[in-house]
């Protein structure tokens, strides 16, 4: 009854298609000495979209979607569509991202990952001890990683929360920068439990305070107790809250929390409810649990965006967040996408890193690609 | 009773696999790789080749060299920040631990530098002495190197003596044991952690070593123990940010230089090859202990 095909056939066609199709694309994907030179794939600031697909804050978005509104009409539609998802296996999940973790990136390859990994950075600091001089001190890293190499590239966002907007904007554009975005978390980050009046009342003093994009976290207790429909439309009713009244929206990332939905079939569930809903991101994970982040469950998510988009049309980001803290885990990640979602999430505008201690390993990694010599921590800032 | 015998005669050999000693853990090296060790029994210029195979040592990469330093940072604060005292009874209790495998010491320490039976074992007894004699200096050095100061005005000034972080050091190459722990002792002795890298021909009492601080309440990644090419993994190690002082006991001339100049990069400290051989067996003095030591000067304002 399904209007759509459904997305597990596809995805084990790409499954078995992928391997051929990655190696294929691994020398234009993963850049040249030229590439790299550039310093960033953030230059070319047209986001990559491929087969007429739109970003979901695109006006044509909306239309698309509504080609699925027969499954999002009640509760019980959408449980049904959810439901229908296929499973997922789990143990050729995992196998394949530990696969996917073995290749061997080097030289400029390696140099091209580090400046990309690097550019799709959401500099982040969530803690209850965030001080203005903190954020300050975060936006000035954001904008020159590393003050003694001006080549180096600057991270996509500065993430942190509601109240440290105005801090961050100021610092940024003090720092002489617009194209870092500041990123803010809310919707009672990072545990969502407030009232809904509440979460639209912190999302929207995010936005009038300047915020380009907002990480909102669903209600896993509804989405547990299987009231989708209460977790869609706060997702509609947040992402109504990011609006301007210039007419333009702050991006809206939506956070499930891996860690608490426990099984990868809820992880699809969630990835196809939040695209539903208007998603502009998907993110794993608050940072603030034990399981954050891992390749198998940011695999799982890269093919809920492929799947969507080959279904609906509509491209969504995705961004794994907590536990990724060396240069090696984030090459890994930029395979798995190259490798599932394609080079079209190769980029700032689709896929990011929530980190922190993640910058200055890449750091320490691209002055060991210049220099020749190991580099220590004496020679990145401390944060 | 025939069957018995039958059974003695035909039963395998346990080989033992010598790994690398990184953190705390025997990992092989990251690279796969190992090099054939013989005894010194006519061992040429080229040494390995000549004398009859004794092991497969690990030969370590300059990944394994990186691996070590970033374990040797981490227990920097630890040991570092460990009482005088508490460092004293760790390393006398590696003396210890040492003393209960004398035996296989004075086996490896003969087969690895053609040494009789009796002088090997006595090697081992001095090394074994020698981890006793660092375990007594660790809490009187602040004493001979440090002190009060006095000064014109109205403050007390102290110098105390503070450990130099991680140091590399390059095993002499001709002393397997006795030399290696000549070098290794005073390093941890003073606070510092240690990036190893054994004798090239004779690794393998360095190696077993590596078994006996692993027992010894010596916390993970105080010592690293890598075995390979000296010029190999000494090169990234003198060239890393992260090293604050290099031993070049164990270099050529030519390597020494090489290295002391790569180690000039971020200012380590550097103590260079002795330019005649040095007897490991004389009484040590306190040269190494203070080679790896700063000198931290405090200006405190004495009470109204």
């Amino acid at each position: 009854m399904s209007p759509i095909a459904p997305p597990g056939k596809a995805a084990a066609a790409q499954a078995q298609a992928s391997p051929a199709k990655g190696r294929n694309k691994g020398p234009r994907a993963m850049g040249t000495a030229e590439q790299t030179a550039e310093g960033t794939a953030r230059a070319g600031g047209a986001p990559a979209l491929g087969e007429g697909a739109v970003p979901a804050y695109a006006p044509e978005a909306a239309q698309r979607l509504s080609a699925l509104a027969d499954v999002t009409a009640g509760d019980s539609a959408l449980r049904r569509f959810l439901h229908g998802l296929p499973g997922v296996d789990a143990v050729g999940l995992e196998a394949r991202a530990a696969a996917l973790g073995t290749r061997s990136i080097k030289t400029t390859a390696k140099a091209y990952a580090l400046d990309l990994a690097i550019s799709m950075i959401d500099l982040t600091t969530l803690e209850g001890a965030d001080t203005p001089g903190k954020v300050r001190a975060l936006c000035a890293k954001g904008v020159h990683p590393d003050p003694g190499d001006r080549t180096t590239p600057k991270v996509a966002a500065i993430c942190v929360y509601g109240d440290m907007v105005g801090t961050a904007k100021a610092a940024l554009a003090a720092a002489g920068d617009t194209d870092v975005h500041v990123a803010a978390v809310a919707t009672a980050f990072p545990s969502g439990r407030a009232a809904r009046s509440v979460k639209l009342a912190d999302t929207a003093e995010a936005v009038s305070a300047g915020a380009d994009e907002i990480d909102m976290v669903i209600d896993r207790g509804a989405f547990l107790a299987g009231r989708y429909m209460d977790v869609f439309e706060e997702i509609r009713a947040v992402k109504a809250a990011c609006a301007r009244p210039d007419g333009t929206a702050a991006h809206l990332k939506v956070i499930f929390e891996n860690g608490e939905l426990s099984t990868y079939d809820n992880i699809r569930r969630a990835s196809w409810l939040a695209m539903l809903a208007g998603a502009d991101f998907i993110k794993t994970s608050t940072g603030k649990v034990a399981v954050n982040a891992t390749p198998p469950n940011t695999l799982l998510m890269l093919e809920a965006v492929r799947d969507f988009r080959r279904t609906v049309g509509v491209q969504v980001g995705v961004k794994p967040a907590g536990g990724i803290r060396t240069a090696k885990d984030a090459i890994k990640y930029l395979v798995l996408v190259n490798e599932t979602a394609g080079g079209d999430w190769l980029s700032p505008q689709w896929f990011r890193f929530g980190a922190s201690s993640l910058l200055n390993d890449l750091l320490m990694q691209r002055h060991k690609l210049s220099t020749g010599r190991y580099s220590g921590p004496d020679y990145v800032t401390v944060d | 009773m025939s069957d018995a015998r039958d059974a003695r005669e035909t039963r395998l050999g346990v080989f033992k696999t010598y790994k690398l000693y990184v953190g705390g853990k025997f990992p092989r090296s990251e690279s796969g790789r190992v090099y054939e060790v013989a005894d010194a029994k006519g061992a040429g210029k080229d040494g390995a080749k000549d004398g009859s195979w004794l092991a497969n040592a690990p030969l370590a990469s300059r990944k394994d060299a990186r691996d070590a330093v970033v374990a040797a940072r981490k227990a920097v604060p630890g040991w570092s920040g460990a009482t005088a005292y508490n460092r004293g009874q760790v390393l006398y209790r590696v003396a210890e631990m040492l003393e209960g495998r004398r035996e296989q010491f004075a086996r490896e320490v003969a087969d690895a530098e053609g040494l009789s039976k009796s002088k090997a074992a006595a090697a081992v007894d001095a090394a074994v002495d020698r981890w006793v004699w660092y375990a007594g200096w660790t809490d009187k050095i602040a004493q001979v190197a440090g002190g009060a100061n006095p000064v014109a005005g109205p403050y007390f000034n102290f110098s105390t003596p503070e450990p130099t972080g991680v140091v590399a050091v390059l095993a002499p190459q001709d002393s397997a044991l006795l030399g290696l722990v000549s070098v290794l002792a005073p390093v941890i002795a003073t606070g510092n952690t240690a990036v190893v890298v054994a004798s090239e021909r004779a690794p393998l009492p360095a190696l077993s070593l590596g078994e006996v601080l692993a027992t010894s309440d010596v916390p993970g990644g105080v010592v690293n123990i890598l075995s390979g090419r000296t010029a190999e993994i000494a090169t990234p190690l003198a060239a890393h940010q992260d090293v604050n002082a290099i031993d070049l006991t164990g270099a050529s001339p030519e390597l020494a230089a090489a290295l002391e100049e790569a180690a000039a990069d971020n200012l380590k400290r550097v103590r260079r090859p002795s330019p005649t051989p040095e007897d490991w067996t004389a009484d040590p003095g306190t040269s190494r202990l203070l080679t790896w030591l700063e000198t931290k000067t405090v200006w405190h304002p004495m009470g109204v």
